[in-house]
């Protein structure tokens, strides 16, 4: 079984990266028949319209459906988030998402690109899902990123953003079962614990 | 290097090379469609476009009209702004620093110095350091890409000829920056000193491509994309998304046309999907010899 990254539009490249940086070969993936042989995805960041768009003419939407019910492991960034939540603020209102995970999320929730911010973030409860030592604060890039406004019963936090006086800030990573999913775009950095914890999540 | 980067009480780093460059990296296999109104700005978004290019007259309408061209009416771009969710670019002349300023104090989401404008400086390009929104520039060769990237491009685009809906600059251009990388991840590290040298590019710049093979930033294609099937050549040889001036709204059903290029970009390589996707799409935009033209915008910028 292998890992996958949406390969239709984004920054899927470095997914596949992170990803050789650990030691395992994944996919990229375009077409319906290449869903079968995953043990779990990645939907990457790009633009959720566009990526919405293609995954329609693709025939890759009502698949990829069925195998989220079915519990594959996915794991979406940024754009990957917003098709994801069961709930789109500001999105367009034909923009197609799974509602797969228990989260409101508003697009562009931090503004235009001139917004777009590098910070450290509070990820101690994703250091207590991973096994090994603690790794600190994480570091984490948001570009035009979706913010998550609301957060439902049986899903995880995972990290947030630290507020001006240290205290708690946006959720901005979160678990519910099969699916992981982050505001921010892990596969810029060069800290793979996000990367890791999936791969535990798909059975790696 | 300075960097106009900004630390908020947060600890919030905003205007990052990081940042700019992490924009560009979302924008891959993307196709970003030049739009002169809010009404072409939504065709573009609902057929796929990664990002729209808000500017008043399409390259083939400035190459038509000539006169001075200039950067966009602001109520132009905040319109465009206010239509779509979508990020939106525009275009500041080369060197032209106050432009910029306008569109950085507009909010837009990335600056193209463009040499479809009309230059405002012979010898200086924007120092893009300066600036919190990424830019990306135009460059017809690897020197030109590098001297762009050390001013502080967040991502470079082949010029290729704009307006003309005739993609042979750009395949020149690719050709030439992809070529040059190749052949400078075989030279020895005494050689690319005279590489640098050749290239008129900083040395830290060259020596970063021997040893990753591609150039610091994406590399994106602009000028002469108009079918399907330009979109599948660049990217076959190595772009990493297109930019479409005036190939879609110059043509005779730009919605389709513009559709079936997103499709083309994404599934490149799949030659059946292409062919799909080109049948029946009406006229494409009439075009241009090269050798018939007056002026060449891609010599402008140095």
């Amino acid at each position: 079984m292998t890992v996958g990254v949406l390969a239709l539009q984004g920054d899927f490249a470095k997914h596949l990266d992170a990803f050789a940086e650990l030691g395992v070969e994944a996919v990229a993936v375009r077409r319906p028949v290449e869903l079968d042989a995953l043990c779990g995805l990645v939907l990457p960041g790009g633009e959720s319209t566009t990526l919405s768009l293609l995954l329609d003419s693709s025939g890759l939407t009502e698949p990829l459906a069925e195998h989220l019910r079915a519990g594959l492991a996915v794991f979406g960034t940024c754009a990957g988030l917003v098709l994801l939540a069961e709930e789109i603020l500001d999105g367009r209102p034909d923009q197609r998402a799974f509602g797969v995970l228990g989260v409101t999320v508003r697009r562009n929730g931090y503004g235009r690109q001139l917004a777009s911010f590098e910070t450290e973030l509070d990820a101690a409860a994703l250091d207590a899902s991973l096994s090994g030592d603690p790794g600190g604060p994480l570091p984490a890039v948001f570009i035009r990123a979706p913010r998550i406004e609301t957060v439902g019963p049986g899903v995880e936090v995972l990290a947030r953003l630290v507020g001006p006086g240290g205290e708690d800030g946006d959720v901005v990573a979160v678990r519910e079962k099969n699916i992981l999913a982050a505001a921010f775009h892990p596969e810029l950095t060069a800290d793979r614990r996000m990367h890791r914890l999936f791969l535990e999540m798909a059975g790696e | 290097m300075t960097e106009q980067a900004r630390a908020s009480e947060t600890g919030r780093e905003t205007g990052t090379f990081t940042v700019k460059r992490g924009l560009a990296d979302m924008l891959r296999g993307g196709v970003i469609m030049d739009v002169v109104t809010s009404d072409e700005a939504k065709v573009a978004e609902d057929a796929g476009a990664v990002a729209v290019m808000a500017l008043e007259r399409v390259p083939a309408d400035i190459r038509r009209d000539g006169g001075v061209a200039r950067m966009s009416d602001p109520a132009m771009i905040e319109g465009i702004q206010a239509a779509v969710t979508i990020p939106v670019m525009a275009k500041a002349r080369i060197g032209h620093f106050a432009e910029a300023q306008v569109l950085q104090a507009l909010a837009v989401d990335y600056i193209d110095e463009s040499e479809v404008l009309t230059p405002a400086d012979e010898a200086h390009h924007i120092d893009k350091w300066a600036f919190e929104v990424p830019f990306v520039c135009g460059a017809t060769n690897l020197g030109e890409a590098l001297r762009r990237i050390s001013e502080g491009a967040a991502m470079i685009r082949s010029k290729g000829e704009a307006g003309t809906g005739n993609i042979v600059e750009a395949v020149r251009h690719l050709r030439s920056i992809r070529g040059d990388i190749k052949k400078i991840t075989q030279a020895d590290s005494a050689e690319l000193y005279g590489w640098a040298k050749a290239l008129g590019a900083p040395i830290g710049l060259v020596q970063e491509i021997a040893e990753t093979g591609e150039l610091p930033v994406p590399l994106f294609c602009a000028g002469g994309i108009a079918t399907p099937a330009d979109a599948s050549l660049v990217l076959q040889l190595g772009a990493e998304a297109v930019f479409v001036g005036s190939g879609i709204f110059k043509s005779e059903d730009p919605s389709r046309r513009a559709r079936a290029i997103v499709e083309a970009t994404t599934h490149f390589t799949d030659a059946a999907l292409v062919a799909k996707v080109s049948t029946g799409l009406g006229e494409a935009m009439r075009g241009e010899e090269i050798g018939a033209l007056t002026e060449r915008l891609a010599e402008r910028g140095w």
